[in-house]
């Protein structure tokens, strides 16, 4: 595919001698929203977090193979120069609970020590807030503590800071599962105004979400990514049995 | 019949109920009776002394108007070079530690800590004065500081290592995934955190070390004058209570009263303020 | 939309500069880590080598000699031990009821309220003390007292001496029990007391028949952990034990433990194999107290990961 993005090339990740994904190729295309759907423990978080190297953090993990971000080998990169380039939401919101509001958002530029003038900074908390469509309900009150928000409102925040780097690629995974019904959907509206600028890769439990918001799915099982096709047509057609049963409810 | 045996039951359980809230109540007493006479003992020094009391030094026995002032210059120089090495240290090794929960290395390392925590401060002091005494020919307030520094590091580590573990994963992931370096991850995100902790832990070791007579003893050694030099003997306030203590003149008793008054002040202060603290600046999550 | 920043080139090269201090903070961390393990083998080789001279003067006979005479250059240990041993176990057994009856109410009859916070804050204090200060009161006002039981029971009045130290120490050791004893009981499921209540069992049966024995290795450690302190404690031990190297007679005798003998002889040792019989004792003492420790320390984590 030639605006392929990000591209990963037999990927293998384990913990110890557990092996959770199994030869994943895939190739996303820019200025997408991807959604990564699958049963349970098998292997979406890991895959989403070896491709901005958080994988290795922890203890006896490892991996093998290629991921390439704009034809550069991820792997072959130091992991600060990839989660610059790649952020990440998690699936339950975590703001720095020492730093207010503002200091959140330009949190990446902060604790990294990178310093900018004042009104740069200003520039990109509003802009970045204003992306996340936060701008508006805490303008007044950037100097509050981040955890004084309500959930949905610190998952955007989360998103405003990772928005605020400028990365090329954004993973979520499950960023409205622990959010309310009304949260939820002002986070997935929001996936529609980031689309234009940056590539989004978000794992989903949620069968209507990845419908509603993603151009293509992803479908892993076992470790394996089973089918990679466009959204529509994976719920309507899909090619591979294992999808359908998965879509059709007949397993979990 | 039987409804006398259940009274019997339910006595005997009041009974022992208030036989346990007798004995831990008795617990304070002899607290107290300390807290009591030391500030009996020590105002009326300090009222016949004068508040020079803590500006001048100790006059010989018979002459009015004594102080303790080289004993109080010389604990908080101890002190505060012992603080310099041992803090930045402890707060290290406990960031080691908590960092590497599963490795062989720093289970040992744990291990030691647990060791040094229960070693008796005396073999500290005999310890301290084969590595700094005797090698550089004399005491010093250095080997003291040195003595305290290693009583101190065992209280830091522990106390830093137990408060970054209950820290959220998701506090670090966050931080890794905005592309932080690991020692911005910890300086900047993981010890902000938990300050609360680390800072009650390290106002405790402080006010360990404050009273701490014997690692003293064959380091700091003592002085009756004023000297603030670190590698010449030095007196600091345990130990000038302890050597006017023990000796057999009313007058340095007084004066060791008044010490005790003011060492006493000084460590529970320490105490209540670090529980301020630990409460106070908690980062809420 | 316009894109905020223009800093990519420099948060770049600030990333280059990152990624090399990493790996240096790494270095650092593990050094600090490992250094702790040097420093722990450092004191006992220091110890141990010079220990040597006693150990080749008194062989192990040096644990079960009876006399020590610096000046006829005659070193045994046993005053020592005996006296430590004594101190530390009447220490025990006066603090112990004192221990766990502040363990029981702040664990289990009263856990919350300000009341019993100030207690807990209180108990916490005692720790907090200084011990020259225990010693210096102990010397003005627990050995006249002590000396006026004496004269009652018809002993010689000393005032200073083994029990004068127990009792100081028993002071002394009670918050470490009682703190570890408090937070064990609160850990009791109240699973298991409701099921003995609901059997009929009044409040002092489940106390003794589900707290204690579900609690009892815990409430042991915390008895071991104040052992280790007593073992060690020094200052206010020497200042009312009454400093003698004759082998108690009874509690009441003056004596001296293994810390305050070297407390108080370290500084006149005037020849090598003095010195060094006295250092053997701080082997000892450093010994005896690790083991204990970690004795404790091994019960608790048993206890907690239950
Ligand atoms: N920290 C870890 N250490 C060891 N094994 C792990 C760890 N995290 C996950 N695993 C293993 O990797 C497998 C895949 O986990 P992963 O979290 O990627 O699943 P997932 O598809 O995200 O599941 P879910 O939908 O529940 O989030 C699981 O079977 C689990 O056993
Ligand atoms: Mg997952």
């Amino acid at each position: 595919m030639e605006s392929a993005i990000l591209r990963s090339v037999n990927y293998n990740a384990y913990f110890g001698d557990n092996h959770v994904c199994k030869d994943v190729n895939i190739s996303i295309p820019k200025n997408e929203v991807v959604a990564v759907m699958g049963p349970s423990g098998c292997g979406k978080t890991t895959f989403l977090r070896g491709i901005n190297r958080m994988h290795e953090l922890i203890p006896n993990a490892t991996a093998k193979g290629q991921i390439f971000l704009n034809d550069e080998d991820v792997m072959e990169m130091h992991p600060i120069f990839v989660r610059l380039k790649i952020g990440m939401v998690f699936q339950r919101p975590n703001p720095f609970p020492n730093l207010s509001i503002y200091d959140n958002v330009i949190a990446g530029y902060k604790l990294n020590g990178i310093k900018l003038p004042k009104a740069e900074r200003d520039r990109i908390v509003e802009h970045s807030l204003t992306r996340v469509a936060l701008w508006k309900e805490v303008k007044d009150s950037l100097n509050k503590k981040g955890s004084f928000l309500s959930g949905g409102q610190q998952q955007r925040l989360c998103i405003a800071r990772a928005v605020a780097m400028e990365p090329e690629v954004l993973l979520f995974d499950e960023p409205t599962s622990a959010l309310d019904p009304i949260s939820t959907s002002t986070v997935e509206e929001l996936f529609h105004e980031l689309k234009k600028n940056y590539t989004l890769i978000i794992v989903t439990h949620n069968m209507q979400q990845a419908a509603r918001v993603s151009d293509r799915t992803a479908f892993f099982y076992m470790g394996e990514l089973v089918e990679f096709d466009d959204t529509k047509q994976m719920f309507t057609n899909p090619r591979d049995v294992r999808t359908q049963n998965y879509i059709t409810g007949r397993f979990s | 019949m039987k409804d006398i045996h259940i009274k019997f039951r339910i006595g005997k359980s009041i009974f022992f109920q208030a036989f346990a809230i007798l004995l831990s109540v008795s617990c304070v007493i002899p607290l107290v009776a300390i807290l009591l006479y030391i500030l009996d003992a020590g105002f009326k020094t300090i009222r016949t002394n004068g508040f020079q009391f803590l500006t001048n030094l100790p006059k010989p026995v018979g002459e009015a108007g004594g102080g303790i002032a080289n004993a109080l210059l010389g604990s908080i120089i101890i002190i505060t070079v012992a603080s310099v090495v041992a803090i930045p240290f402890g707060i290290l090794c406990g960031i080691y530690l908590s960092e590497n929960r599963k490795s062989r290395w720093a289970y040992w390392s744990r291990l030691c800590v647990d060791i040094l925590q229960g070693v008796p401060s005396i073999v500290i002091g005999i310890v301290a004065y084969f590595w700094l005494v005797k090698p550089f020919g004399g005491f010093s307030a250095f080997s003291g500081s040195m003595a305290l520094a290693i009583m101190m590091l065992p209280i830091v580590i522990r106390s830093t290592e137990e408060t970054l573990k209950l820290l959220p994963d998701s506090l670090r992931e966050a931080a890794y995934a905005l592309g932080m370096p690991f020692h911005r991850v910890i300086l900047k995100v993981i010890v902000p955190c938990g300050i609360s902790g680390i800072l009650s832990g390290v106002m405790l070791s402080v006010a360990r070390i404050a009273g701490e007579t014997a690692p003293l003893l064959f380091t700091a050694f003592g002085n009756p004058y004023v000297s603030m030099r670190l590698d010449k003997p030095m007196q600091s306030m345990p130990l000038l209570i302890f050597n006017y203590a023990t000796s057999p003149y009313n007058d340095w008793h007084d004066l060791a009263w008044g010490a005790s008054l003011v060492l006493l002040v000084w460590v529970l202060l320490l105490n209540i303020l670090t529980k301020i603290i630990a409460r106070r600046w908690k980062v809420q999550f | 939309m316009e894109t905020p920043s223009g800093n990519k080139g420099n948060r770049l090269k600030r990333s280059q500069r990152h990624i090399k201090f990493e790996s240096f903070f790494r270095r650092l961390l593990s050094v600090v880590g490992l250094s702790m393990i040097v420093l722990v083998i450092g004191i006992m080789i220091t110890l141990v080598v010079q220990s040597i001279p006693s150990l080749k003067a008194s062989g192990a006979g040096y644990l079960w000699g009876k006399t020590w005479d610096p000046v006829a250059d005659v070193y045994g240990a046993y005053p020592f031990l005996l006296g430590t041993l004594l101190t530390s176990f009447l220490a025990l057994l006066i603090s112990i009821p004192f221990s766990f009856g502040v363990a029981v109410v702040l664990g289990e009859y009263y856990p919350k309220g300000w009341l019993p916070d100030l207690l807990k804050n209180t108990v916490e204090l005692i720790a907090a003390v200084p011990s020259v200060i225990y010693g210096f009161w102990g010397l003005a006002v627990l050995v006249p007292m002590v000396r006026t039981i004496e004269v009652k029971l018809g002993y010689e009045p000393i005032g200073m001496g083994i029990f004068s130290s127990s009792l100081i120490l028993a002071v002394m050791v009670i918050p470490y029990a009682a703190t570890l004893g408090r937070s064990l009981i609160q850990m009791v499921p109240s699973m298991l007391k409701e099921a003995a209540y609901s059997l009929g069992a009044t409040r002092w049966e489940v106390v003794k028949s589900v707290i204690f024995p579900y609690t009892r290795s815990g409430l042991f450690a915390g008895v071991l952990l104040s052992l280790g302190r007593a073992l060690g404690e020094t200052m206010a031990v020497t200042m009312v034990i009454g400093n003698t190297s004759l082998i108690p007679k009874n509690i009441f005798s003056p004596g001296n433990t293994m810390a305050s003998v070297i407390a108080n002889e370290f500084t006149e040792a005037d020849h090598p194999v003095y010195l060094s019989a006295l250092i053997e004792l701080g082997l000892v003492l450093f010994l005896v107290t690790v083991v204990i420790n970690m004795a404790g320390k091994k019960l608790i984590s048993g206890f907690t990961n239950e």
